[in-house]
């Protein structure tokens, strides 16, 4: 095979390593989508939007004169208000609901979303210059921008900061009571409605992160928010709920999946590769679990 | 039949074919209604009837369409330089190639579909519920992805179809053929849709979305006939999207063919919108949102994915069993159901 990646091994360093700090990024995406999907039992399709959404704020910081990276900080201060809003108004509704419903309800919010965006901030494709550097390894032949790597490591310690949040304050253990049974959380004194609107809230918060740091790293567009939707939910499903080891390393897996798919395939199949991969990993565990005579619930 | 539902078609068919000659300037908007309409009742059997919500069936429309325009042109061109030129007219179809190759292409668009769903149908129906929502609007984007990147069929530049020919010098006869050709296409899947109604494949279908694995406990291959339902859906979708390239007279991979976001989602609204579950809930929903989509297009122009997404959430949350179902609720005695009144204090107790 005379593909570029085969002949210069080193390329698959790059890709790699490209990989591996764009799936942690995919991977916090996929824990707020894994939180509220266990929690609430919702699927949120405009979960890419918020993404999208944060990184134009981000975004509207590096118009002002702010640098961008601390976007990380205040993008999710606002999205966590945006998210509960949106609680308010839709998602408390679509919450006992079948699947589908709150699939075609997001679908809704998202075009919404797709469009405000694009008479906000323009149908231009953006970014958030950040002039972080580039670091060079192995003898220059691997370029690694700083900003992915302060991308990961952002996205690590939001990720840490969360887990122990929810493992040690009153609102976490409230939050998994009601992921557990949220009838009995009720009936012990729980507010679901306000750890709903709080679990949304964090969700959207975490979107906030992940779209400041994309941001700075990659580009930002108003149409581009469902492929972080598919890559997310793809990772969840993989992965399972709650179990962030596992979402982390899938995250990396998806990411490098990409960065080979982008240099075998062309990048003009990139985003058709992930949704073919969507599709695959669907139907392999259709299969296997159709051996138990089992099926996906 | 009866004599009043033989007076409610034939009524329905003068209509439909006095429509070009009453609204002149309307017969593209009345050949969409049509192809509308037949999305929403297709999409219905298996969505409604079947409770297998695909957001995929784009992907037979737009496959359905490249297929119609890639037969249309091949036959009597190379297809390669037809796309490379980018709609130059350096090829002219006469007017007998014209209506043999949309013809020949109909056909084709409308098998092909078919004959894929057959063939992917048993990995993708095995998944149920949202996993087979998200799977198939994954099938649906990814083809459209896929068929930007492909050379031959224009890539991401697009694809124009071959124009109407030159020969036929009325300028009403393009409309007028395509909002026919419709039509003829809008009465066929009625009358196919009507006699499945009353088929014991639909109680099938229906056993099948009330609870499947007791469906198949009483011995129904289920398998079998959600696949044969699939096939329904992409026979007519594919059939749709040839009529709506042809009409359009432009391809293009994300915003025409494989259009998840409009066209995809269209279709699911329209049934709910009606009523999933109905004969003619997909109908009515259909004619419904197509002047509510002309309203927004027309008078809020810029906004109007705003207002439809917008819709989108209102008719989910609020009406989901679309208009038939609040009509069933409210005259349930018109839909043929008798309500035992002692039966029905109890449920009310109960409550």
């Amino acid at each position: 095979m005379d593909f570029l990646i085969f002949q210069a091994p080193i390329l698959m360093v790059q890709a790699s390593l490209d990989g591996i700090l764009l799936g942690i990024l995919f991977a916090l995406i996929a824990y707020g989508m894994a939180l509220q999907w266990g929690v609430m039992n919702i699927i949120n399709i405009a979960q890419g939007d918020l993404v999208i959404l944060g990184g134009y704020i981000a975004y509207t910081m590096y118009l002002a004169g702010i640098h961008p990276g601390w976007g990380v900080i205040v993008s999710p201060i606002i999205m966590f208000f945006v998210g509960w809003g949106l609680y308010k108004l839709v998602i408390n509704k679509v919450v006992d609901r079948d699947l589908f419903i709150s699939i075609l309800a997001t679908f809704g919010i998202a075009i919404v979303f797709q469009q405000l965006m694009n008479f906000i901030f323009g149908a231009d494709v953006v970014v958030a210059q950040s002039e972080y550097g580039t670091t060079m390894l192995f003898d220059n032949s691997v370029t690694l921008p700083n900003s992915k790597i302060f991308s990961a490591f952002i996205s690590l310690l939001y990720a840490v900061i969360l887990v122990i949040y929810m493992k040690k304050s009153k609102l976490g253990r409230a939050i998994r009571a009601t992921a557990q049974n949220a009838r009995a959380a009720k009936i012990l004194g729980v507010d679901t409605e306000k750890v709903y609107a709080a679990t949304f809230g964090i969700n959207a918060a975490l979107c906030g992160v992940a779209g400041a740091l994309i941001a700075i790293t990659f580009t930002l567009h108003p149409y581009v928010g469902l492929p972080y939707t598919v890559r997310s939910f793809m990772i969840v499903i993989v992965a399972g709920l709650g179990n962030l080891p596992a979402v982390a390393i899938s995250g990396m897996g998806l990411g490098m999946f990409e960065e080979f798919a982008d240099y075998i395939l062309g990048t003009e199949f990139r985003i058709g590769s992930v949704f073919m991969l969507l599709v695959f990993i669907l139907v392999y565990r259709r299969f296997k679990l159709s051996r138990k005579r089992e099926y996906l619930k | 039949m009866k004599q009043k539902d033989l007076i409610l078609y034939t009524g329905l068919i003068i209509l439909g074919l006095a429509a070009p000659y009453l609204f002149p300037a309307f017969k593209v908007q009345l050949t969409i209604l049509c192809v509308l309409i037949v999305l929403a009742m297709t999409w219905n059997l298996q969505g409604g009837e079947m409770g297998y919500n695909s957001f995929g069936n784009i992907l037979f429309y737009g496959l359905g369409m490249y297929l119609c325009a890639s037969v249309q042109v091949g036959m009597f061109f190379p297809l390669a330089e037809w796309t490379e030129s980018g709609g130059e007219k350096t090829f002219e179809h006469t007017t007998t190639q014209f209506f043999q190759g949309m013809g020949f292409g109909l056909l084709v668009a409308a098998v092909i579909p078919t004959i894929i769903a057959g063939l992917i149908g048993y990995s993708i129906l095995g998944l149920r519920g949202h996993y087979f929502a998200i799977c198939t609007l994954g099938l649906g984007i990814a083809a459209g992805e896929i068929a930007g990147g492909i050379e031959i069929i224009g890539a991401g530049q697009g694809f124009t179809t071959p124009p109407f020919p030159k020969d036929i010098v009325d300028p009403e006869a393009r409309g007028k053929f395509f909002y026919f050709l419709s039509f003829i296409m809008l009465i066929g899947t009625f009358i196919f849709v009507k006699w499945i109604y009353g088929s014991r494949f639909k109680l099938i279908l229906n056993a099948i979305r009330d609870n499947e694995d007791k469906a198949e406990a009483m011995g129904i291959q289920t398998m079998k006939y959600k696949i044969v339902g699939w096939m329904v859906s992409a026979f007519f979708c594919g059939l749709a999207g040839g009529i709506m390239g042809g009409l359009i007279g432009y391809i293009d991979s994300t915003d025409v063919a494989f259009d998840g976001r409009e066209m995809g989602v269209f279709m699911v609204l329209m049934a709910i919108l009606g009523g999933k579950g109905t004969l003619w809930g997909p109908v009515i929903g259909a004619t419904l949102f197509h002047f509510l989509k002309e309203g927004f297009w027309t008078f809020i122009l810029g906004w109007q994915y705003v207002a439809l997404g917008v819709l989108i959430v209102v008719i989910v949350i609020y009406f989901p069993e679309g208009l038939m179902g609040w009509l069933r609720e409210k005259y349930p005695n018109r839909f043929g159901e008798v309500i035992d009144e002692k039966d029905r204090k109890a449920q009310v107790e109960l409550k």
